[in-house]
């Protein structure tokens, strides 16, 4: 089967403290902090989108997987953000690194799980031979309501994960994958509107739970694999509590979590999130290691992955950059005015 | 080729003319032009007119067959000229040409520049042209950041100072209170300029010149028939004129205008003098900092010199040269195509002795230096009394 | 200003990955391309090169009246960078807290320049950032 040749991460400088939200909107910072896990959330620059921070991730993966780019045979930009509602991000980005014309690209919505379904959709193009190399990205510009709950944890990142059937380059085997799928309106967006809607309370229990414990125990079923059996797992990070308490559920320690659970720092980058906790996953994974991947998107379904770390991860670390170096580099605070400056939410007319 | 005389000039007051529009402009300009120079419409063989965006400013191309047609011209040939702010000067040089090469006596070169019908980041877009479009103007560079980009790097090659910078707007404030025709009669201080707003740092709103309304032209003549019009014609002893590349970035040297330097070489050569000789000299000051670089590449001081020389007073009204006596563009004002005519207006009165308050004492040779861009067109002539 | 669909695309490889060209007649390298080597003239013989990204601030401002069009963005800092290939290259140095100075080394990065109200065209473009 497939495997990952290389990835790459990209997280806006700029970050945004729970207590300076909470303080506009008179809420306690400190029950929100404890009660979302969450201290503070990344937010793109004024000159950032869902595609310039797929390029500069798309960049970081060519790098690291040490092809060309116009080895890749197909590009799926996954994100709920695109810049446009009409016109690729996807085509953004293959020309952002120089992947030349002769490749498949297509743009992928399906919340927060788009980036893990073109993961699966690359799979699929390289182990029926019809592609060599193919990459999935899930970035986004996630925008939560002013006043509402999301807006404390919808941030900005992108991860870029490159797959091959390469024996010398892969540096992690997906040793299975499956998905959970089911028409569930916790979480939507309509053409037009400026920020999602979402159903409350509905969206844990029959959203995220059902919809994480399906695709993983579904994976356990088809690999008779169990969750002692995994070295590290990465459960979608909406926030910092969710993907602790399915972790709990499903049988994982905290400690299986600790490595890949971002949003706590960065927010929840959406179709970036359980990319970019795979990929911090990656950075430290020992060969041999095995790590269990769930995404979820709302409306709803979620992607489970099993993924076993080759002898090549040590010697491709050259060219990579670590996600926490990312999240650490030139790492600035902005308040509440100057984010909404950077949305563009301050009307001049 | 004939030697050419400057037979008559006219300006029209610079600042914000809200009253005049393009043609009033060019109508005042033109009219005093003919009656110092005493000639008719009718004996105007061909017209050159300087403009540099007047599509952008008013919306109006063709300016230089609408300047023939407001002066009564009849149906003789006009050319635009657009060369940026360069766009006088170097219809002052076509003129020359023209009359030099025998093809025509009497010639009209105008300049005109309505600027104050558009809001001040409308004239910064239209002014923006004068650089590299795709690579500058797109990205948001605009000319005060050219000319900043030029400023820091002079600062960090040759200790130059703020207030270096500052006291070149302060001496050209100076000398436009002695001028009738300047936007800006009004002294200034060191002070006042460093406490200005940033424009684009080192630049600040005193350093700039103005955006202004306002017109120029002169009438050139063969000098062997040119006391038929004049008792003090005033020769061109050479018109020289150097290109350089757009882009800033492109230049071999940031710290220098090498068309300039080049286009001053070659009217030392024309004109068989050295910088030395030059009394008075109108020179492009559209930033302070242009000043600064004018007076080295002109060969007038050593390169890095000459801030200081400036801070001194050196080039102060009667200085060791005169420079900007009618202010420049920095307290005269910049109507853009007319600049470079207004320049050459400005050099006649000082080489006749009609200079009044701001007379340079004993002026023999007067010299002209209008450019274009951050530097891609370099216009100078210089010029001598010939009675 | 020259923004439309036609004077973007035409631009994307320079704009979007600095790709350049060097003469072979010469080895002078040039960003932006040029059909014309500036030293060689007619017989510059003009290939593709992608520079890569890496320079160091030659001279640097920071606009605070910008054009219309940039209205929205002042103040910007603005830089001519010596790209490590040789060219210099103005551009945007984007603000990450590093205080740009001469000699300062920078890196292009993937950013957009310039966005036409809601419903027109985007305009990405390479910035640099200060490392």
């Amino acid at each position: 089967m497939a495997g990952i040749v290389g990835y790459g991460v990209h997280i806006p400088i700029y970050r945004i403290k729970v207590e300076d939200i909470a303080k506009v909107w008179s809420e306690d910072a400190e029950s929100i902090k404890k009660g979302l896990n969450i201290r503070e959330k990344s937010v793109p620059g004024k000159d950032e989108d869902a595609a310039t921070i797929a390029v500069e991730a798309a960049r970081r993966a060519i790098r690291h997987a040490g092809i060309d780019a116009t080895e890749l045979g197909a590009l799926y930009a996954g994100s709920e953000s695109h810049p446009y509602a009409v016109k690729p991000t996807a085509t953004v980005v293959s020309a952002g690194i120089e992947a030349g014309n002769k490749l498949m690209v297509a743009d992928l919505e399906f919340a927060c799980k788009a980036g893990t379904a073109g993961m699966q959709m690359i799979m699929g193009l390289i182990d029926s031979g019809m592609i060599r190399y193919g990459m999935a990205i899930g970035t986004d510009t996630s925008q939560g309501r002013p006043g509402d709950a999301l807006e404390y944890t919808a941030s900005a990142g992108g991860a870029a994960f490159i797959l091959g059937k390469d024996k010398n380059g892969i540096i992690a085997n997906v040793v299975k994958t499956v998905s959970f799928t089911s028409d569930t309106p916790d979480f939507w967006r309509r053409e037009g509107a400026s920020f999602p809607s979402h159903g409350g309370r509905f969206t844990g229990e029959p959203g995220y739970f059902r919809h994480i414990t399906g695709a993983t125990k579904l994976l356990f079923e088809e690999t008779g694999m169990k969750p002692s059996d995994f070295d590290y797992a990465v459960f979608h990070q909406p926030n910092g509590k969710f993907p602790k308490m399915v972790a709990a559920q499903l049988g994982f320690t905290e400690k299986q979590i600790e490595r890949g659970l971002m949003t706590p720092i960065i927010g929840n980058t959406y179709s970036g999130s359980s990319l970019i906790g795979l990929a911090a996953t990656l950075d430290v994974a020992k060969p041999g290691q095995k790590i269990l991947v769930t995404s979820f998107g709302s409306g709803a379904g979620s992607d489970s992955f099993a993924i076993e770390v080759t002898d090549n991860i040590d010697s491709k670390r050259k060219n990579l950059e670590k996600v926490m170096d990312i999240v650490e580099r030139h790492k600035t605070y902005i308040d509440y005015s100057a984010y909404l400056k950077n949305r563009g939410s301050i009307r001049k007319t | 080729m004939r030697d050419v005389a400057i037979v008559g000039v006219g300006l029209t007051r610079f600042g914000e003319r809200w009253n005049s529009g393009l043609k009033e402009l060019m109508a005042e300009a033109g009219l005093a032009a003919l009656e110092d120079a005493s000639v008719s419409s009718r004996d105007v063989e061909m017209l050159y007119g300087g403009t540099m965006a007047s599509g952008k400013f008013v919306g109006q191309e063709h300016t230089a067959a609408l300047m023939a047609d407001q002066l009564g011209f009849s149906n003789i040939p006009a050319v635009r000229i657009e060369n940026a702010c360069a766009s006088g000067g170097s219809a002052l040089r076509q003129g020359y040409i023209a009359v030099a090469s025998g093809i025509h006596d009497v010639v009209v070169v105008g300049g005109v520049e309505k600027m104050t019908d558009v809001t001040a980041s409308e004239a910064t877009t239209a002014l923006g042209g004068a650089g590299d479009q795709e690579w500058e103007l797109f990205q948001g560079i605009t000319f005060p950041g050219l000319y900043a980009l030029i400023a820091k790097r002079h600062m960090f090659e040759y200790g130059t100072t703020e207030e270096q910078m500052a006291s070149v707007a302060v001496k050209n404030h100076e000398n436009a209170c002695k001028n009738q025709f300047a936007q800006f009669r009004k002294s200034l201080t060191v002070d006042e300029v460093m406490r200005s707003k940033v424009v684009s740092d080192p630049l600040k709103l005193l350093d700039c010149s103005p955006i202004s309304d306002g017109a120029a032209a002169v009438v050139l003549a063969p000098l062997e028939t040119a006391k038929k019009y004049n008792d003090t014609p005033i020769k061109i002893m050479a018109s020289a004129q150097a290109s350089d590349t757009l882009r800033l970035a492109d230049r071999e040297k940031l710290t220098e205008l090498k068309a300039t330097k080049l286009a001053a070489q070659n009217a030392y050569k024309q004109a068989k003098v050295t910088a030395k000789d030059i009394d008075v000299v109108e020179v492009h000051d559209c930033f302070t900092i242009a000043e600064i670089l004018a007076m080295e590449d002109l060969g007038i001081y050593q390169k890095g010199k000459a801030a200081k020389a400036i801070a001194d007073g050196e080039t102060a009204l009667n200085g060791k040269v005169s420079v900007n006596t009618s202010g420049g563009l920095k307290g005269c004002g910049h109507p853009v195509g007319a600049t470079g005519v207004k320049q050459a207006a400005e050099i006649v009165w000082q080489l006749r002795g009609e200079a009044k308050d701001r007379q340079v004492k004993d002026a023999e040779i007067g010299m002209t230096h209008n450019v274009g861009g951050s530097g891609a067109t370099a216009v100078v002539h210089i010029y001598k009394r010939a009675d | 200003m020259e923004r439309s669909s036609s004077s973007l695309w035409r631009k994307i490889r320079a704009r979007y990955n600095l790709v350049g060209n060097v003469c072979e007649n010469c080895s002078t390298a040039y960003f932006p391309p040029r059909i014309v080597c500036r030293k060689c003239g007619r017989k510059s013989k003009m290939e593709e090169k992608r520079f890569n990204g890496d320079g160091e601030i030659f001279s640097f401002t920071k606009i605070r009246v910008p054009p219309d069009t940039f209205k929205d963005e002042a103040p910007y800092f603005i830089g001519i960078i010596k790209l490590k290939e040789g060219p210099m290259v103005e551009g945007h140095i984007i603000d990450n807290g590093v205080e740009p100075e001469i000699g300062g080394k920078v890196r292009a990065q993937f950013r957009k320049m310039y966005v036409e109200g809601d419903e027109g065209l985007i305009y990405y473009h390479y910035k640099f950032e200060p490392l």
